[in-house]
Order: C-alpha cells, then structure tokens, then sequence
C-alpha cells in the first residue's frame, strides 16, 4: 500500500509524463495519443518505483530491462526516460522532427535507455523473451518488462513468444498487456475480441492477474508485487486501461490512436490532468 | 569428387567448435536443428541451444532479445522460411535494431529438392541484399563453410549464411583462406569470366572445363560474398577477360546477378554480359540435376551464356 504522499507523488509525475507528451506531439502537429496516455500510470510505476536501472549507465548489463512492444508508445517512453535523466528533455522538442534522434517508434539505436526497438507490432515480446533467456542463461536476477497492445496481441508471433516463455519458466519476465479496448479501425471487441486475456494467458501456462483500474498505482504496484512473488511461471498483467486517458473528448475512443491537436485541445488536456 | 561429408555436419562440427571458445555463442533453431545439422549441439550444450519449436518469427525475435543482452545468436531454418516468413523479423528486430544476429537458411534454391515449389527459395538472396547492414555469404563446399562461419561470427552485424545442407561437390581444401568481401579466382582464363557463388560455382568449373576443350580460357571468379560485394574484382575481371556471365541458384532479378549488373552499368564497362539463373519462375519438386536443367543452371548452360557473349562481343 502506497503512501498517500509518494501516491500523490506519483501522480504528479504521471501527470507530468503526460504533459510532456502531449506538448512534443502538439509540436509535430500529430502523433499517438491514445496509446501513451493510456500507459502513463504503468511507465511510471516502473521507472520510478519498480525497475533497477540505471540513468547514467543506460548499458549497465544488470539492469532490468523494458521492451514497449507497441512501438507507437514511444512519445510518452521518452518523455519518462527524459525525466529520468537519460537525455536533456529539450531534446523532447525534437520529437519526430527533420533529423530527430526522436522518432515516432521505440528506437535502440538512436534513444538511451531504449531496451528495444519496436515497430510493427508482435515482435516486442519475442525479444523479451530473448532477453529473459539470457538472464536465465548467465545466472542475473534482472526482470524484464513487456508492454504490449491488446490490439497488437492478434499478432500471431504474440503467442508463439507467450508458449515458450512459459515452456522456459521464465519467472522473471513480466509482461503488462494494456488492454485499453481499442485499435485504429475500431473497438477491440468489434474487430476481433482478444478478451479474456488473462484466462487466455493462464490457459498457456502463464501467472496472470487483471487489474481492475489500469491508472491506479496501487493496483499495478500491488499485481507487480503479487507476480515477484510466484514462481517458476512468466507473469502477464493485464491493465485495463482507458485510451487517451485525461485527453477530454478523445478518451475510450479509437479515434484517438493518431490525431492532430488543437492548441484548445492541448490546453484543456493540460488543464484536466 | 563429392566432399567425404554433408555441409550441415560440417556445419555443426565448426558451431561446436566456436561454441567451445565463446561463452557468448548460442544457437536458436524452429524444429529443423536436425536437419541443419545443429540440434546435435544440444547435448554438449544444453543451455545454449534453443529450440523455439514451429515458431519460425518468435526464432528471429528471441535471438534479436539474447544479442541484446550481449549474446551471439545463430538462427538456423530452411533459407524459404528465413528470408519469406521471417523478412519482417529480421528487418526491424535484427538490422534496424543493430542486433548482431547470423542467419542461417538451408536448402536454397533446387537444393530444396523434393520438398518442392514451396520450399524452393529463389528470392533469398535478394531479400536479404537490400537490408541495409546485412552481409550475405554462400559458401560451396565443407571447407570454405568452416571458414565462412568463423568469418560470419566475427562480423559486428547481421549475416545472412546461404547453406547447401548436402554433401557438396569438393572444390577447397581444409583450412583453405577465406576473406570475406573478397572473390576467389578459381581459374585464370582470360577469354571470359563465369561468376558465380554456392552450387554454382562447381557448374562454373565443369563450363570452364567444357570450354577449355574448345580453346575458350575461362576465369571463373567464387563471388562467395554476395554483399559486401567485391567489386573490384568484378571491375578487373570485365577490364581483363572482357566477357561476364553470372551464374546464381535464384531467380536472377536482383540477386548476385543483378548485383554484378550493377557494377557493370555503374563502372561503364563495356562488356558483354548475361546472367544464368532462374528466369522468373517458381520451383517445384525433383531431384537437383533434373531441375538444373529444367531452370537452366547447369555447367552447358552456363557455356552457353559464355559462347553467346563471346559473340556479341565480335559483333561489336
């Protein structure tokens, strides 16, 4: 259980996340709002509460590790990493601009503290695995963290990751599926329903636990806590969440997945968070 | 002469090897380990080879996460599966991530034999030559093989190893020199130059044989890797022999063929040339002779091509 002060502190930093963000795709004009709103909460529970990283040595091999398997959250990943301390935040104003080391998709290459590159969706989780293989393999306590889509879990390779990570006993990899209803063409459960997630995981061998509140510190803090502390299984977390959470207009909307913003729009946000 | 073993044996015996000096080595297979030649590794190293099981794009993903963690991964599966089901995989996941991942893809071209059209990968080559960063070897027999891993495992980037998984035609003695980005000039000839890398290369030699009988002196140039290309070989060979054919199990758009045309074009050199190599077509089954000549790959084609430049080439 939280403190009121550090839940309070939190907040703040989510909300700052969030502002962050918002400000570097009004910037660019247009960008994925619906997905990074909706995991604001969960990025900073990690870096802030959960994983042992390291800023100043985003390379440090003990780290622990996070592959945002749905690239297009990247705005609101480099914001966090930016209030982190990994690179100067003025660097956020060059997101998706002409010559940007800040590109619209999760980047290894160009980002510090960027575990993985991502993109076309499916491919994150395999990638986690990989990495939880070779933590396995050299003997490391390090987690590795995955976030991935709900609407990215119709990927078939999703599952073919999911079945060995459990075949591997990868108890030190957590994936959180941010189960936020919706995908660019539609709602989730219109195209094509993935729900239930968690007995879908339990069904491959899988701890699961679903979060009831998405956005709630508490509620992923707790599922965390409750997945260290089972073993010999992978742990998948699913969040529901709420797409462009604190975007007045565009929340639970699949609309919202890529969209311009009006300086209105931007300001009322601003004002909501 | 047939080598006195098949390449996944070699293939196996020189991973072993590595694996036994690098700690960092690991090997990740999707359920066709047997028949690269790799799941015999397991048992010496049971930690270190992986097997993802019919998982071919979780393979390419899985060994992109291990390199990131300071692994060396080999993937190994049939080349159709690499290069056509894992394209996306390796793309993003490998190169455009920087990972350094080997590929390993068996059974290219004709080599794939009975298994048919659907296996049959003539495109391989051309998939993977127009990654940026990825480097694409084919080595022909057992001996260039083992230097050709070792060489592979010592690049700091992607590679894409094109492997005869069969007992191949002997042309290399052990321990022969194997520098990657270089041709091996494999006959002098100064009349015209055959050019050709993997099951080719002996085809090559047999046309230069043919040819030699008819008083043509063949060069015939092992373009073992296909990217980096070696260049300046390509340049020396049109300067001196004046005559190029390209000789390539796949289809010949935008392979090694299309890859010396390249050079060719871009040089200005005025040379008759022509490719041997699938004209467009998809495979299907059969044994390799029979579909060396139903794609016209063999060594007669091959003279061919030779005496059809050599003829232009007094035309001019």
């Amino acid at each position: 259980m939280l403190t009121e002060e550090r839940r309070a502190f939190l907040t703040q930093r989510a909300r700052q996340a969030r502002a962050l963000t918002l400000e570097a795709i009004y910037r660019v004009g247009r960008g994925h709002i619906g997905g990074t709103m909706s995991i604001a909460e969960l990025l900073i529970a990690l870096y802030d509460d959960v994983m042992r990283v390291d800023p100043s040595n985003p390379s440090w091999p003990e780290r622990d590790r996070l592959v945002v398997s749905k690239g297009h959250a990247a705005p609101i990943v480099y914001a966090v990493l930016a209030m982190k301390g990994y690179f100067d935040p003025k660097l956020l104003d060059t997101l998706n601009a002409n010559g940007t080391t800040l590109p619209s998709h999760c980047d290894m290459r160009k980002v510090p503290g960027i575990d993985m590159t991502a993109g076309s969706l499916g491919q994150g989780l395999s990638a986690a695995v990989g990495m939880a293989l070779a933590n396995q393999m050299d003997h490391r306590d390090s987690y590795v963290y995955a976030i991935v889509g709900d609407g990215e879990s119709q990927e078939g390779q999703v599952w073919e990751a999911v079945m060995l990570a459990a075949q591997r006993k990868l108890e030190h990899l957590i994936v959180f599926v941010d189960d936020n209803g919706c995908q660019v063409d539609g709602f989730t459960g219109d195209i094509l329903n993935m729900r239930p997630f968690d007995q879908k995981y339990r069904a491959f061998g899988w701890h699961a636990i679903y979060v009831e509140d998405g956005h709630s510190f508490d509620q992923i803090l707790d599922a965390i806590h409750q997945a260290k502390q089972t073993p010999d299984r992978p742990h998948a977390i699913i969040l529901n969440t709420v797409k462009a959470k604190h975007v007045p207009g565009a929340e639970n909307t699949y609309q919202s997945h890529c969209f311009s913003l009006t300086r209105e729009q931007l300001d009322n946000s601003l004002r909501n968070l | 002469m047939l080598d006195n073993m098949d390449m996944k044996t070699a293939l196996g015996e020189t991973l072993a090897e590595e694996m036994r000096k690098n700690s960092s080595l690991v090997l990740v297979g999707a359920d066709l380990m047997g028949a690269n030649g790799t799941w015999p590794l397991h048992g010496e190293f049971p930690d270190r080879v992986i097997n993802v099981g019919i998982a071919e794009a979780n393979m390419v993903g899985v060994a992109a996460g291990l390199a990131a963690c300071g692994k060396l991964p080999v993937c190994d599966t049939f080349a159709a599966f690499m290069a056509r089901r894992d394209y996306d995989q390796v793309f993003i996941s490998v190169a455009y991530a920087g990972l350094n991942v080997k590929l390993i893809g068996s059974d290219p071209g004709v080599a794939a034999e009975m298994n048919g059209g659907t296996h049959m990968s003539f495109e391989d080559v051309a998939l993977m030559r127009t990654i940026p960063t990825m480097t694409v070897v084919e080595p022909c027999d057992c001996a260039q093989l083992r230097q050709a891993v070792k060489a592979m495992l010592e690049v700091k980037g992607p590679v894409y190893l094109r492997l005869y998984r069969k007992k191949p035609h002997k042309i290399y003695e052990d321990g022969c020199r194997f520098s990657l980005g270089r041709a091996d000039c494999l006959t002098q000839g100064r009349d015209a130059t055959v050019i050709a890398a993997g099951m080719m290369v002996w085809n090559a030699l047999q046309a230069a044989e043919q040819l030699n009988q008819e008083g043509i002196h063949l060069r015939v140039l092992n373009m073992h890797t296909i990217k980096p290309l070696d260049k300046a070989a390509i340049i020396l060979a049109a300067q001196e022999t004046g005559a190029i054919v390209t000789a390539e199990n796949a289809n010949y758009f935008n392979g090694l063929g299309s890859a010396v045309a390249e050079v060719i074009a871009e040089n200005s050199l005025s040379v008759p040339f022509q490719r041997v190599g699938v004209r467009d077509q998809f495979g299907e089954v059969g044994g390799t002779s029979y579909l060396m000549e139903r794609f016209q790959l063999t060594a007669s084609d091959i003279a061919q091509a030779v005496k059809s430049c050599l003829k232009r080439r007094q035309i001019h």
